[in-house]
């Protein structure tokens, strides 16, 4: 309900008083409920229920999850910006942060307030027409902070009036999403021990989900919930089993205490059957097998968690015994496409799969990148590592590289044109191993790797998928390999960004650029699409700013 | 070591020598308590052999002897640091200007711990060649080489002369062992630098020879200052940079060819390049 609505019914209410009505039982059913309205005019543009989030693409104009729904698709449903038009489009505004570092957030915009991190654990809110902003937040972080890959963060979940933040001192919090405000605050994890969080949180029903950071530390990874309300931990799936539990045998004595299998980037959930999909990262230490002999589960994974209990219903291992640091921590998107409800994952180790998410069970492995790894499959149909694929002391090369043939940018699913975009590169490294004791809070690779000396230059891509048989349909090559997601809408356009700083936009049927905005900064975050006031905008973060584009 | 600073020993100084420098080197303002703690612990090298692999060898090469990307740090003059502490600054704080991040910021690996970065120089240190690769080349015959018929600074600046087509070599002899520049002189394509990460990438002059054709047919041909997938920047041999959008041009081929010439024993004998070498050693290191 609008605010001129409400005073319409307060118009209505005095006539009423003026003229009463027949029954004094019926007045009261009215009052309360104008009551209710005003109550639901006045604050519901603020409340973000889970049911809003389940319909989200009933409201294009909001982007409320990492990846705009819980399907992980990163496709919006607005079309005002389309093939016929793009090249139009014009910067809007742009919000400089003053922050150094990657900077790799998704914003989230609900009902024209954009909301946004920022390295260091920045947080703001801004006027999502202007860019002016309305609140900021910035943790004090500890001096001692570990995290592996710049003090980076990939965005907010949001719910009811709050956001959530993970922090890269091992903190859950919830901040008021009118103030920025901490509602509450808990510690998950001891960051002297290499815990951190990095990953967007995921909220379903009253459960803010988040998946830890530091499979470079030796951490044993978890996947967490907390009740949105209270901070209370509702539940906490450790991805290295224990003693006792299933896969647990499949870690050489003590190593699973030192495991990994963090899980840093944000799942995805299926309300249908109330499941949460989590991928997983690498064992550690990553590039040194020795001693961790096992399958070592649930590294390298894809986990299907039931959201209320955090119980596991299904897995699925993409690299076994991963020893090339091929984290499996790519977003798992759900594709539903002639009556079959799959999930597809185009994974680090460069295969394109395609998995029942029903079963789990494999459905498809199609390479989309430069492999070398492995010339077997087992009879599941999974790639298998050649034995001589494993690093040596000296060293030898392998394909892809320890960057992976993708890794944390965000894929897009087009249902329109039923391809999956996804930012790929050809890179082969040389992996050497370097044996390393694990210390508390120290590196734990076991490993270091170069880049061949008679390699090519590293290739970087956007390419098209078909996800029913993991086939590359079309691909653009980049001037480098970015580091940026990629976004599909309605208007027919894929968007993307690229580490010399321009924002891309592709015609999604052909992959043929339609326009660019140079940004000045390098792209290592995911685009969005948003409406206020029926104008559409596609936002991303570059450099240290977010940048915002429209039609003039 | 940059020209006009004074040449000083490269072991550990004292602390008094330490403070008197204090008040010569203006602006190297690092604590005078920044020993390393772990000087010459043999343990601590070993330590810092995996540190050093871990952080350092993507660009500095297994056993620090510099990759096509990285410095050469067996040599004991460093060009950023003349003793442990200043070391120490370099590796957590990066060097302005250079691909050389701080410590942790990379986006790659693993940021180390004070300790482990102690290792690290100690490791390093361990691993240094005490003195200067020998210079038996005459370094006047050298200069007037590189000026003159070698034709070197038609396209090389060495302290502010000559060309600039290819990179400057003022401070070459101590970033590059002795055999990476015999090889870049002799076979120039085979190490043509390329930009090793996207956090490097902004110091990513490749030197990748280009050759592009405009709308009205001008044939350009010369090096790449910088390229994106819209435009691209080029200088030819005369110098002049030219500014050039893809989608405007009949053509555009990159090769990984080196525009330098090979210079075969025939162009320049062993006497030759060791005489160049000892001109660029001296400049590079006085």
């Amino acid at each position: 309900m609008t605010p001129t609505q409400t005073r319409e019914t307060i118009v209505n209410l005095r006539a009423r008083r003026e003229h009463p009505p027949r029954s004094q039982r019926n007045y009261r059913r009215r009052l309360f409920l104008l009551l209710l309205f005003t109550f639901l005019g006045r604050y519901s543009p603020a409340q973000v229920t889970f049911q809003r989030l389940v319909n989200s693409s009933k409201e294009p104009q909001n982007w409320m999850t990492y990846s705009g729904s819980y399907s992980g698709q990163r496709f919006s449903k607005l079309e005002e910006i389309n093939t016929g038009n793009a090249r139009n489009m014009v910067a809007k505004w742009v919000y400089q942060t003053a922050a150094t570092g990657k900077f790799e957030t998704t914003p989230l915009v609900v009902d024209g307030i954009l909301y946004a991190t920022g390295p260091d654990n920045r947080a703001f809110a801004l006027d999502a027409r202007t860019g002016r902003p309305i609140w900021m937040y910035q943790r004090q972080l500890p001096g001692d902070i570990r995290p592996c890959c710049g003090r980076v963060n990939r965005g907010l979940a949001i719910l009811g009036d709050k956001v959530f933040l993970g922090t890269l001192d091992g903190h859950v919090i919830a901040l008021d999403a009118k103030t920025g405000a901490v509602v509450w605050d808990v510690i998950a994890a001891d960051y002297r021990t290499g815990h951190s969080f990095t990953v967007a949180p995921l909220a379903v029903k009253n459960l803010i989900v988040i998946g830890v950071s530091g499979g470079e530390y030796g951490v044993r990874g978890f996947i967490d919930a907390y009740d949105a309300d209270t901070g209370e931990r509702k539940w906490r799936f450790y991805t290295v089993p224990g003693p006792g539990e299933p896969g647990h045998d499949t870690w050489e004595g003590d190593s699973w205490k030192v495991g990994g299998a963090p899980a840093w980037n944000t799942g995805t959930y299926d309300p249908s059957t109330n499941q949460i999909f989590w991928p997983t990262g690498n064992p550690s230490p990553s590039n040194r097998g020795e001693g961790r002999a096992g399958d070592n589960l649930y590294s390298n994974s894809l986990l299907a968690l039931n959201a209320d209990t955090g119980k596991l219903t299904w897995y699925f291992q993409f690299t076994k015994h991963d020893e090339h640091d091929w984290d499996a921590t790519q977003v798992p998107v759900l594709i539903d496409s002639a009556g079959k409800k799959l999930i597809a994952q185009a994974d680090r180790n460069g295969f394109f799969y395609t998995l029942d998410r029903t079963t789990g069970k494999l459905l498809s492995a199609t390479p989309y990148a430069k492999t070398t790894w492995t010339d077997s499959k087992d009879a599941d149909g999974r790639p298998v590592a050649n034995k001589n694929a494993s690093p040596t002391l000296e060293g030898h090369t392998v394909c892809p590289g320890a960057l992976g043939a993708t890794n944390f940018m965000a894929p897009t699913y087009d249902p329109q044109s039923g391809l999956f975009y996804v930012t790929a590169r050809d890179q082969c490294d040389i992996f050497s191993t370097a044996p390393q004791p694990y210390e508390p809070g120290h590196a734990f690779y076991g490993s270091a790797y170069f880049p061949s000396e008679e390699a090519e230059p590293y290739l970087g891509f956007l390419k098209a998928i078909d996800p029913g048989t993991g086939d590359v349909k079309m691909k653009f090559q980049h001037t480098s390999p970015t580091w940026s997601g990629v976004l599909s809408t309605a208007g027919g356009l894929v968007f993307s960004g690229d580490a010399e700083g321009n924002f891309i936009a592709f015609d999604a049927s052909s992959l043929k650029h339609l326009w660019h905005f140079q940004m000045g900064g390098a792209v290592y975050a995911a685009p969005i699409a948003f409406a206020v006031d029926g104008k559409e905008y596609v936002a991303i973060a570059a450099g240290s700013a977010i940048y915002t584009f429209g039609l003039p | 070591m940059l020209p006009g600073q004074s040449g000083r020993r490269p072991v550990l100084c004292s602390a008094k020598t330490l403070f008197l420098q204090a008040f010569i080197v203006v602006g190297i303002a690092l604590s005078m308590t920044a020993q390393n703690p772990l000087v010459s612990d043999p343990n601590a090298a070993k330590a810092g052999e995996y540190e050093f692999r871990i952080n350092c060898a993507l660009c500095h090469g297994l056993g620090a002897r510099g990759g096509g990307r990285g410095p050469d740090l067996t040599r004991a003059q460093k060009k950023h640091a003349q003793n442990d502490a200043e070391m120490f600054q370099v590796i957590s704080s990066g060097i302005p200007g250079t691909a050389m991040p701080a410590n942790g910021t990379n986006g790659q690996g693993v940021g180390m711990t004070d300790e482990e970065i102690w290792q690290i120089i100690t490791y390093i240190r361990s691993q240094e060649v005490k003195s200067l690769a020998p210079t038996s080349g005459n370094a006047t015959h050298g200069k007037e080489l590189f000026f003159g018929d070698g034709n070197c600074s038609l396209c090389h600046m060495v302290s502010g002369k000559g060309g600039r087509l290819g990179p400057d070599l003022t401070v070459i002899a101590g970033s590059r062992t002795r055999e990476a520049i015999i090889d870049s002189i002799r076979n120039p394509s085979r190490r043509l630098a390329w930009g090793l990460t996207e956090s490097t990438k902004e110091f990513a002059q490749e030197y990748e020879s280009v050759t592009a054709v405009t709308a009205d047919g001008e044939e350009i041909k010369g090096v790449t200052l910088n390229e994106d997938s819209f435009s691209v920047q080029i200088m030819d041999s005369s110098d002049h940079i030219h500014l050039l959008e893809k989608d405007k041009l009949k053509s555009f081929k990159k090769t990984r060819t080196s525009a330098m010439p090979k210079y075969s024993a025939d162009l320049l004998s062993d006497k030759d390049v060791d005489d160049i070498l000892a001109f660029l050693s001296g400049v590079g290191t006085k």
